[in-house]
């Protein structure tokens, strides 16, 4: 394949121009001993059809959620796409654009992200979103930096039941900062031992991040976190990583968190073997200047008409280089415009209908397994459409055999709270019918 | 280099129906829904005072409404598949359309990144591939395909390099950094708690040894370059400098954004690179989606191997897997295993392309752009005439002494049918207009950009007043960035907009 | 553009006018001039201690940003706080309304290394033939 128009008696044409013989001239001035005189080792090229051959039958060795029913979720989750949101960003005019640097001829971009904005404000309760970030991990990396520079401390509090990629990457961030992360237990009940939150913060500690629904899928209580936080100085960051949770619970702007961040793959992007995924980063109004990323904004032109441009732009990289606030360039665009469609899809009205599917499928799993002899739900608190049961056999003899009858399992806490023995992740979604969960139950009996 | 032909050159221009359209909170009315959902009010197991409302503000159109409404916003962007972007050092090459496809094949797309190894071996294996096509491509040992973009990759370099003087206990503190580069580039050193050293660039807008071994010290933990330089213009020096930065104990980071000049020309390996960065969403032609996702995979030699982030992704006879046994790992940069979807495209792009297809790219970028450089240099002050290759940087001098700025000019392209090019960038430069046409243009659109660009130029001489005011042909004028900045208004709200 | 003989200056750009041991600084006419549009200004807190060179903030166009730097040390006891909601009074009066902070010197002698109106616009006019 080439996507090259010009034909070689173009090419011979524009050298003559140049006043060259031929191309290799202008490469001839780069020194001898770089230039590079083998092959490539690259497989031959081919045609499109035999592109779309090859690409199918390597997609063809996966199983995927459209071939399983899965109880997959902790952090990317299997939600119904509609049709429009698909169609829309598939437009060129969107998916094919570059950042809108040039208001003039980018309203379009412009007005959506403004949009997008506007929804996550809504979503999460707080003054100021900005036109996405990576995902939900570095989203939350980037809010750590963002309290680590506003205060100047040097601890960084951790909720356990922070999701494990996302305390990782954090780890990774800060680690390259010289600055320390220490990790808060959780109780008996699943939710953030704030009791010990409280003991172990002091006047050197940051911000604190604490996640809700956290990755049991538990409700934590927000209260206790923002006033704790809040009496030492520290920031309260609280992070999400399943958005249409905020369809039914009240948003964290509510319990005065300082920063609002997660996940926002939920909203219209598909699981996509974990990325692109769409990080969402959202603050009160006097943090707004510590923002990283792009911010659109209005104002008018010179004829008076209401236009969108980006502004702000004096904390980014390209004006401020080693003062900026992140060095993000390159951000999740279409993604975000795919959750402002997303949600423009269902609306006020569903957006609520939505969440309260996706919390009584879960609800119906949870009182259905719970039944089962040698299930038993691990933690007690409120869950939105997340939950861990414990079982008495073992997850990866269940999952296995699940998996001759085309089930995908959840996932298998051990491997990351190892005293969490025996114990898996069951994620439910509007995707998870009814007869699907009988059909996990019946299977589990006979196991 | 006026030719006949020149006389018959139509200009694309703009002039397009473009529909005025409202916000989504000013559309529709109560009770309106777009998609609707199984009809079910279940029983809820929360607290009372955990549980919201209906949110206030969200929007409320029909189906649709809800289509129009972004179908009319679409119209008002431009975009690749809509015209020509000049920009430099983007490389706004096309897209193709059959990666889309490849890309939403559901075995890759609804793939879920728990499930189990054996259920994915199709999508390991092919950024298993990737991984080898990219190292093969740059010459280096091994790669991650985790950062989420080019400045994502620079980071994780940074800590990756952070992380190995760390473990072999010295203390170096600083990265010499061009002052032709990027401005991601100093952003990332500092998020790593190093501070930049800035190095000038010689007389070829040129790094020279001298300079940078002057600053190179015992406390430099590297050096950024970016190859070809951000004037499109090829760092021959860069042997020499590398072995003064190996002599002294640190690492040559290369930014790789300018890649589509080398492919099949140069391998940064053999320049004596230590790690180097590519942005798929540039010389591999994902699509920029209007500010992203893209992908930042970062390639590294040996000595760098072991600080790469969780999981590497290993081959072990027919079958693939995650390795997360790196025990010198800085960590994760993101969380699961990079834009997959993003790696896919480019996997079809290199597989369609194979090795002759993107030596190929590269040897049509650079025409191309010296094409436009040879045509333009008689009306454009060019700062540096010196040979360069997939790209080259003009200057407003010319037309400043008419009164008319890089600006004017940018602005002006627009009416012509053109987005304009990078501006202001690079700073060593004043009024900078960097040109990088990608080899997917045609001849005939290159003499189209020539010749909009060398009436601009006769504009400057005969009337300044259509470039001041410029564009006129656009849905919106320029718009006033100095109120936006002073009182941001960043999102709507029900009181500000009833 | 105007240097006024009665303030001290610095090779970047701030300006200082020793007001019987408080100082008041802020940037020059040719600083708001490179910047264009101020769009807004970084103020440290009353109370913050600076020493001579110590940047204490920022100030910020649309298209640049640049830090601003203490021509002598002391300790901030007033923010121009007017300059939150009015930050183009440093383009319209750089050296009256558009102050930006009042610091009482910690050591006079430090204002003796700066320069006199004479000499800052001979290093404007060398900077600006370079550009």
């Amino acid at each position: 394949m080439s996507y090259i128009p010009n034909t070689d008696q173009d090419v011979r044409e524009m050298l003559a121009r140049i006043g060259r013989e031929n191309a290799d001239e202008l490469f001839s001035h780069i020194p001898d001993r770089f230039r590079f005189k083998g092959e490539l080792e690259l497989p031959e090229p081919v045609s499109e059809m035999e592109l779309i051959s090859k690409m199918r039958q390597l997609s063809q060795m996966n199983s995927s959620l459209r071939d399983t029913s899965s109880f997959l979720g902790g952090g990317v989750y299997h939600h119904y796409i509609p049709s429009v949101v698909g169609h829309l960003i598939e437009r060129a005019e969107f998916s094919t654009s570059y950042t809108p640097y040039q208001p003039e001829i980018s309203q379009g971009t412009l007005q959506a992200i403004f949009e997008y904005q506007t929804l996550m404000c809504l979503l999460t309760g707080m003054d100021v979103s900005n036109a996405s970030m990576y995902d939900g991990a570095s989203s939350t990396a980037e809010a750590v930096l963002m309290a680590l520079r506003s205060n100047r401390r040097s601890r960084i509090a951790l909720s356990s039941t922070l999701h494990p990629e996302y305390r990782r990457v954090i780890e990774t961030y800060a680690r390259a900062n010289d600055k320390e992360v220490f990790l808060i237990p959780y109780n008996a009940d699943g939710s953030t031992d704030t009791g010990l939150l409280s003991e172990r913060i002091d006047e050197q500690v940051s911000c604190v991040v604490i996640q809700s629904p956290n990755f049991f899928g538990i409700v934590e209580e927000l209260r206790n976190a923002e006033k704790i936080a809040h009496s030492k100085g520290a920031l309260l960051i609280v992070v999400f990583t399943e958005p249409i949770a905020y369809g039914l619970l009240k948003p964290p702007g509510i319990y005065g968190a300082d920063i609002v961040c997660g996940e926002g793959q939920s909203m219209g992007i598909p699981p996509g073997f974990g990325g692109p995924l769409l990080g969402i980063l959202a603050c009160r109004q006097g943090l707004l200047r510590a923002l990283p990323g792009r911010i659109v904004g209005k104002t008018h032109d010179m004829k008076g008409n209401g236009s969108y441009v980006l502004t702000l732009t004096a904390r980014e990289q390209h004006i401020r280089r080693e003062k900026s606030t992140s060095n993000i360039c390159t951000n999740h665009g279409l993604c975000a415009l795919a959750a402002a469609v997303f949600l423009t899809s269902y609306g006020k009205k569903g957006f609520r209908s939505l969440a309260a599917i996706n919390h009584g499928r879960a609800e119906y799993a949870k009182s259905a397994l719970s039944k089962l002899a040698g299930v038993k739900l691990r933690f007690s608190s409120p869950t939105f459409n997340e939950f861990v049961i414990e079982t008495e056999k073992d997850p990866d003899k269940i999952a296995s055999r699940l998996l001759d009858e085309k089930i995908l399992f959840g996932i298998r806490l051990e491997n990351y709270y190892p005293e969490l023995e025996n114990c898996t992740l069951i994620s439910c979604t509007e995707m998870s019918s009814k007869q699907e969960i009988i059909r996990l139950c019946t299977l589990l009996k006979e196991i | 280099m006026m030719h006949e032909q020149n006389k018959k050159i139509k200009l694309p221009g703009i002039n397009n129906l473009s529909f005025d359209e409202p916000l989504i909170f000013e559309l529709g009315s109560e009770g309106r829904i777009a998609v609707r959902l199984p009809d079910e009010q279940p029983v809820l197991s929360l607290p009372q005072h955990m549980v919201r409302e209906e949110i206030v503000g969200f929007p409320q159109v029909g189906q649709s409404e809800l289509v129009r409404h972004f179908t009319r916003l679409s119209q008002w962007n431009y975009a690749v598949d809509t015209g020509f972007y000049p920009l430099g050092s983007c490389t706004m090459k096309y897209n193709p359309k059959v990666n889309e496809d490849v890309a939403r094949l559901s075995g890759f797309s609804y793939s879920h990144p728990y499930q189990p190894e054996r259920l994915v071996q199709g999508s390991l294996r092919l950024l298993h591939e990737l991984e080898q096509w990219l190292c093969s491509i740059t010459g280096m040992k091994r790669a991650t395909l985790q950062p989420a973009a080019g400045a994502h990759g620079e980071l994780t370099a940074m800590m990756m390099i952070k992380a190995y003087f760390e473990d072999m206990e010295e203390k170096r503190t600083k990265v010499i950094i061009p002052d032709t580069a990027h401005g991601t580039n100093p952003a990332s050193v500092s998020m790593c708690g190093f501070s930049v050293v800035p190095v000038k660039s010689g007389r070829f807008g040129l790094l020279e040894v001298e300079e940078v071994a002057k600053l190179m010290s015992e406390d430099v933990a590297a050096v950024m370059i970016t190859n070809p330089n951000t004037l499109g213009i090829f760092e021959c020096n860069v042997g020499e400098i590398a072995q003064a930065v190996h002599e002294k104990g640190g690492f040559v980071y290369c930014d790789g954004a300018n890649l589509n000049a080398l492919l099949g020309k140069v391998r940064y390996g053999d320049t004596g690179v230590d790690l180097v960065h590519m942005n798929l969403h540039k010389t591999f032609s994902t699509p920029h989606g209007g500010g992203g996702p893209g992908a930042g995979p970062l390639a590294v030699k040996d000595t760098l191997v072991p600080y790469l982030p969780v999981p590497l992704i290993d081959r072990h006879g027919e079958s693939y897997r995650f390795n997360y046994d790196l025990p010198k790992s800085i960590g994760k940069v993101k969380s699961f295993f990079g834009n997959f979807l993003i790696c896919v495209r480019a996997y079809a792009y290199i597989l369609a392309l194979g090795a002759k297809g993107l030596s190929q790219v590269s040897t049509n970028a650079v025409v191309n752009a010296n094409y436009i450089k040879s045509a333009l240099r008689e009306h454009y002050h060019l700062p540096f005439d010196t040979p360069s290759l997939h790209e080259c940087v003009f200057t407003d001098k010319k037309q400043q002494e008419l009164g008319v700025s890089t600006l004017d000019i940018a602005k002006r392209l627009i009416d012509y049918g053109f987005h304009p090019p990078t501006v202001y960038f690079p700073l060593v430069v004043t009024g900078a207009l960097m040109i990088e046409p990608t080899e997917t243009e045609s001849r005939e659109t290159l003499d189209q950009f020539i010749e909009a660009m060398v009436r601009i130029a006769q504009e400057a001489r005969e009337n300044t007043g259509v470039l001041h005011d410029a564009p006129h042909r656009s849905k919106v004028t320029r718009v006033d960035e100095v109120t936006a900045a002073r009182k941001p208004v960043l999102r709507w709200e029900k009181t500000l907009h009833p | 553009m105007e240097f006024p003989e009665k303030l001290l200056y610095t090779k970047q750009h701030e300006w200082i006018l020793n007001e019987g041991g408080t100082a008041r600084v802020g940037i020059t006419d040719y600083a708001q001039n490179q910047l264009g549009d101020i769009v807004f200004v970084q103020m440290p807190q009353a109370g913050t201690v600076l020493s001579k060179g110590e940047s204490f903030g920022a100030v910020e166009s649309v298209k640049a940003a640049a830090d601003v730097y203490a021509p002598a040390g002391g300790e901030v006891v007033e923010i121009n706080q007017v300059l939150e909601d009015h930050p183009e009074y440093i383009n319209q009066s750089p050296y009256s309304d558009g102050w930006i902070i009042k610091v009482k010197l910690s050591d006079e002698g430090e204002l003796k290394e700066l320069m006199s109106a004479a000499a800052y616009s001979e290093l404007v006019q060398k900077e600006s033939e370079q550009r």
